[in-house]
């Protein structure tokens, strides 16, 4: 036998045996701070991969000789001329034991990683969305106990035995129009709640007193801009891009821009209707807000929007939370190079009174530099269009 | 060219032995073959190649995803520039992440599943000698043989495969320089796919002509097996929305290499103005996903349909509501045309566009449903025989409950806002369509190994080692994901270290990477036991399941014409599995009528008077007063 052969070869034995000398700490994991004063977490520490093909060549060697015993029982079975090992019985009590474990290891599941899940909604739709979550999990679990149930319960009912034939049951139309008709219903209620929600969601319709926050993602950071006293914020053409302190390609043949302000954090004030104009510079981005339920793409060429009003600050969910250090966050959720893990951006939720002190400090996006650089551009025409209103925010 | 051994492909009389046509060469017979049943094991074992790869290429990344803050020097040994110190380079990452996904959707789940199974069991059930066109089925193998070679060659670049994701949204796989997976790496990708939907309509068109054209004599369309059903519908399916993907990959190569703006407008890249304009990304993601997800179909389909005959003959019962199952085959693939835009609620579309479909996308889950009870009620009252086959046919029940019930999660608009492109879909999309669609080609190759590799069966108790570890792993990787993506980890991140917010998911990451480690080792069972009992398996009768379908009926030796002599005549249905008053609990479909007079029912000689005269009289000599009108 082949096998046999391999096993008792004594160069396969030394080979394996120089392997596993070879598992030196060349092969071993460390930690990234090696090499530095940084202590070296022991109890993490990788054994040479030597070893853990050892083990799984032990693991092997285990199961071979566990299947060889079950064939020569099963054979011994055979020789006193009983039936040999019933594989049906055993496997349909794998079933039964797979399903109740399983169904465990879901509610274990639900109870430890799930208390994790959907923090806490702060803004005003949220709720909303997260009240069609639980219902639509509510259906869900009941629909996937029930077939679960089923599925692994007949397994081991059903089991197979030589006594039996299988019940010739080629169709029931009844059974089938109701299993047809009730999903369609419990679907019809879930799209009608989505289609209202989704249609809330969505509604554009412009309110008074809507704040224009433009946030512009490219690789990779987010760019911040706030509209000026005018409440307005300028427009902008992807073509003036051409030096860094123009970073958001603003237009300096709108007025309105010239009273913006940058910022470095996303500060929202709370209640307050919050337009996101949202853009890309380069590649797709996404402006990903899980405590608000808030994401949309950001895509060059074709700039998006998400409206939504925050209702937690930052202080009261620090508060409820027990976490001074809490920080709600912004992500990029779409794939844009290299440092897409780690786009991020602080956002703060703070009252009106916060947000109108916070915003008298920012500074104004068309400065000094910029003001030159335009006029370099565009000469005597962009020292008209500046002229005053420049004056106003400084 | 080679003198084609099939004369007639019909269903008409063979006297003679095909065998006797055949001059084949080593070349002939085993490289450029044009039957079906090498072609079939041709893309398997490709298939199984391009799997391994890219489950390693997973156990790669998901060892980054949890020890993101050690260095493992062996990686620099093996990958050099790409794991730079011993930990891989984030742009790598990506890379991986694309490459696996690439692999699995189109090389394993596609090709491999429909390409070995549809090859193999399309002619043998249908009852046809061979492919409708043997030769471009044939080029149809080769095609996607060099779709897989260029696709890994991009590993032996300078800058690296791929990295924008297997989705390659525009810009970033439409501007080289937007990061190293955009360059050489990105160009390799599509010409591979180029290569690929080539390979995949010649296949398609091939299954669809022999379906229509070739079935033998008493093989009406009420008389297939589902597989078959389902291997022509996915046909059809890829034959549809393939195209389209070719198209706008073609108009991608252009925006890349020629200076067009199809999908480019308004960009700076690296502080540089780029002269492109009037293109949208978001028309390339309209192309991508009218493949992409009829592509979800065209990967799940053929496993219902191998499920579903599977799970028939080892329950030794009828599968139940066969009709029902073939009107929802065709229902999923008519509707799954028209929900494409539900992967792009978040783009900012037009919100009524975004509930319309939603609603497309909810609706899809009935016939769904109903081929989920369909299978549960063909398990009832049966007689199961857990072979490995049958096994892996529960656990694509299994999987496709769990992760086909968060699909009305995902294709709620209003929901998506908050999971879209986090660990949820990737939990929901690896459990309904990846581990779902594994276990269904598993299922076809244990079930049908005897037909790939003449009379040779696989090892049943390796098999459910095979299983039960592979299984039982599959819940531990992916069943935690769906909590972390409710948490709002978004996916394709590289380390969650930046943010203290996620480092609770640390210890489940690292957990989920274990789990993956011992389902891969345990693919270890399943190599050995292939590639073991391709020589040395077990030999077992012609029809070693007692299933009633025409393939059992041809020899256990392959012969290029598959029955020597003539086609066998089909009668009835594939499922007269433990009909009542026969002593045997199947029947094929090759035994008529007359043949089964104690166990024959008044519906099946529906649209046969002649049978029903033959049975009444029958009828009236043993049973009088019991005729059927």
């Amino acid at each position: 036998m082949g096998f046999r052969r391999l096993i008792d070869s004594k160069k396969i034995l030394s080979l394996f045996a120089a392997f596993t000398l070879l598992g030196t700490n060349t092969l071993m994991a460390q930690t990234a701070a090696a090499g530095t004063d940084a202590p070296v977490d022991k109890g993490a520490m990788w054994l040479g991969v030597g070893y853990y093909v050892l083990l799984f060549l032990l693991v092997c060697v285990i199961v071979a000789v566990v299947g060889k015993i079950l064939k020569i029982y099963d054979l011994t079975l055979k020789m006193q001329g009983k039936k040999g090992i019933q594989w049906n019985n055993i496997i349909g009590v794998f079933c039964i034991v797979f399903l109740v474990a399983g169904l465990y290891g879901a509610y274990w599941s639900f109870t430890e990683q799930g208390t994790q899940i959907l923090p806490e909604s702060a803004s005003a739709h949220g709720g909303k969305i997260d009240m069609m979550f639980w219902v639509t999990t509510a259906i869900t679990m009941v629909v996937f106990l029930i077939t679960q149930v089923l599925l692994f319960g007949f397994a081991f009912k059903y089991r197979g035995s030589d006594k039996r034939k299988g019940y010739y049951y080629p169709h029931n139309n009844t059974i089938e129009k109701i299993w047809t008709i009730i999903p369609a219903i419990v679907l019809t209620i879930l799209v009608v709640f989505g289609f209202f929600t989704w249609r809330e969601v969505t509604n554009t319709k412009e309110v008074k007193g809507d704040i224009n926050i433009e946030i512009t993602g490219h690789q990779f950071a987010w760019e911040l801009r706030y509209p000026g006293k005018d409440g307005k914020l300028g427009s902008s053409d992807y073509q003036l891009y051409y030096t860094a302190t123009n970073m958001l390609a603003v237009s300096p043949k709108d007025r309105n821009s010239y009273d913006d302000l940058k910022a470095d954090t996303l500060v929202l004030p709370v209640n307050k209707s919050i337009r996101l104009n949202i853009h890309a510079q380069d590649v797709i981005h996404s402006v990903y807000l899980p405590h608000f339920r808030v994401q949309m793409n950001a895509v060059p060429g074709l700039p998006t929007f998400f409206k939504f009003t925050p209702t937690i600050t930052t202080a009261d969910m620090r508060n409820r939370l027990d976490d001074p250090n809490f920080n709600y966050l912004l992500y990029c959720n779409k794939i844009c190079g290299g440092g897409h893990y780690n786009m991020q951006k602080v956002v703060m939720v703070v009252t009106e009174a916060e947000y109108q002190e916070w915003l008298a400090h920012q500074k104004p996006y068309v400065n000094d530099q910029l003001k030159k650089e335009w006029q370099l551009a565009y000469g005597s025409q962009v020292k008209e269009l500046t002229g005053k209103r420049v004056a106003l925010n400084n | 060219m080679s003198t084609l051994a099939v004369h007639d492909h019909g269903a008409s009389v063979h006297d003679h032995d095909h065998e006797h046509h055949h001059h084949d060469t080593f070349i002939t017979k085993y490289v450029f073959s044009q039957d079906h049943k090498m072609i079939a094991k041709q893309f398997l074992i490709t298939g199984i190649t391009m799997a391994v790869i890219a489950m390693l290429l997973s156990i790669l990344f998901r060892i980054q995803l949890a020890y993101p803050d050690k260095t493992f020097p062996l990686l620099e040994t093996l990958l050099g520039r790409f794991a730079p110190g011993g930990r891989l380079d984030p742009e790598f990452y990506l890379s991986l992440v694309t490459i696996h996904g690439t692999i699995m959707v189109f090389f394993v789940l596609t090709a491999g599943l429909s390409g070995t199974f549809s090859n193999l069991l399309i002619p043998l059930q249908v009852g046809s000698r061979d492919m409708a066109s043997p030769f471009v089925n044939m080029l149809s193998y080769w095609f996607f043989f060099l779709a897989s070679v260029i696709m890994l060659s991009s590993f032996f670049i300078q800058k690296g495969p791929a990295g924008p994701g297997w989705t390659i949204y525009p810009p970033l796989s439409a501007l080289p320089k937007a990061m190293k997976g955009s360059e050489l790496g990105m160009t390799l990708w599509l010409i591979s796919m180029v290569c690929f939907i080539a390979s995949s309509l010649m296949g398609g068109i091939n299954y669809v002509s022999t379906v229509l054209n070739m079935r033998t004599k008493g093989m009406d369309l009420w008389k297939m097996p589902l597989t078959v059903w389902a291997f022509f519908l996915t046909a059809i399916l890829g034959i549809l929305s393939f195209p389209v993907l070719v198209a706008g990959v073609v108009l991608l190569i252009f925006d890349r290499s020629f200076g067009t703006s199809f999908y480019l407008s308004d960009i700076v890249l690296n502080g540089k103005l780029l002269p492109y304009s009037g293109g949208s990304p978001i028309l390339f993601q309209h192309l991508f996903w009218f493949l992409g997800h009829p592509e979800v179909y065209i990967v799940i389909m053929p496993a219902m349909g191998i499920s579903s005959e599977v799970i028939a003959v080892n329950s030794r019962k009828p599968i139940f509501g066969y009709h029902a199952m073939v009107y929802s085959l065709i229902g999923i693939t008519t509707l799954s045309f028209i929900v494409w835009g539900h992967h792009m609620f978040v783009t900012g579309m037009n919100p009524f566009l975004g509930g319309v479909f939603m609603i497309t996308t909810l609706i899809i889950a009935v016939p769904s449903a109903v081929k989920t009870f369909n299978w549960i009620a063909t398990m009832w009252r049966g007689n199961i025989r857990f072979t490995p086959a049958m096994l892996f046919a529960i656990g694509l029940v299994s999987f496709f409950i769990s992760g086909g019930l968060t699909g009305i999660f995902l294709g709620n608009s209003a929901l998506d806002i908050n999971l879209h492109d986090t660990y949820f879909v990737v939990a929901h999309f690896h459990l309904v369509m990846g581990s779902a669609a594994i276990f269904g080609m598993l299922a076809g190759v244990y079930h049908w190994f005897p037909k790939l590799f003449a009379g040779r069966l696989m090892d049943e108790k390796l098999g459910y080692l095979h299983f039960w570890i592979t299984f039982i792993c599959a819940y531990l990787v992916f069943f935690p994901m769906h909590f972390m993506g409710l948490d709002g980890v978004p996916r394709r991140y590289y380390a969650m270290t930046a943010f203290p917010a996620f480092n609770h998911w640390l210890s489940v990451n690292t957990f989920i990477t274990w789990a993956a480690i011992v389902a891969a080792l345990a693919q270890v069972a399943f190599l050995y036991n292939f590639f073991h009992s391709i020589f040395f398996g077990k030999r077992p009768t012609q029809n070693p399941w007692n299933a009633t379908t025409l393939e059992w009926t041809a020899p256990i030796e392959h012969i290029h014409g598959n029955w020597p002599g003539e086609i066998p005549t089909v009668y009835r249905w594939p499922y007269d599995y433990s009909k009542p008053g026969h002593d045997a609990d199947f029947i094929p479909q090759t035994t008529p009528y007359s043949e089964t007079m104690t166990s024959n029912l008044p519906h099946d000689f529906e649209d046969n008077p002649a049978g029903l005269e033959q049975y009444n009289t029958w009828v009236k000599a043993n049973k009088p007063g019991e005729e059927v009108k």
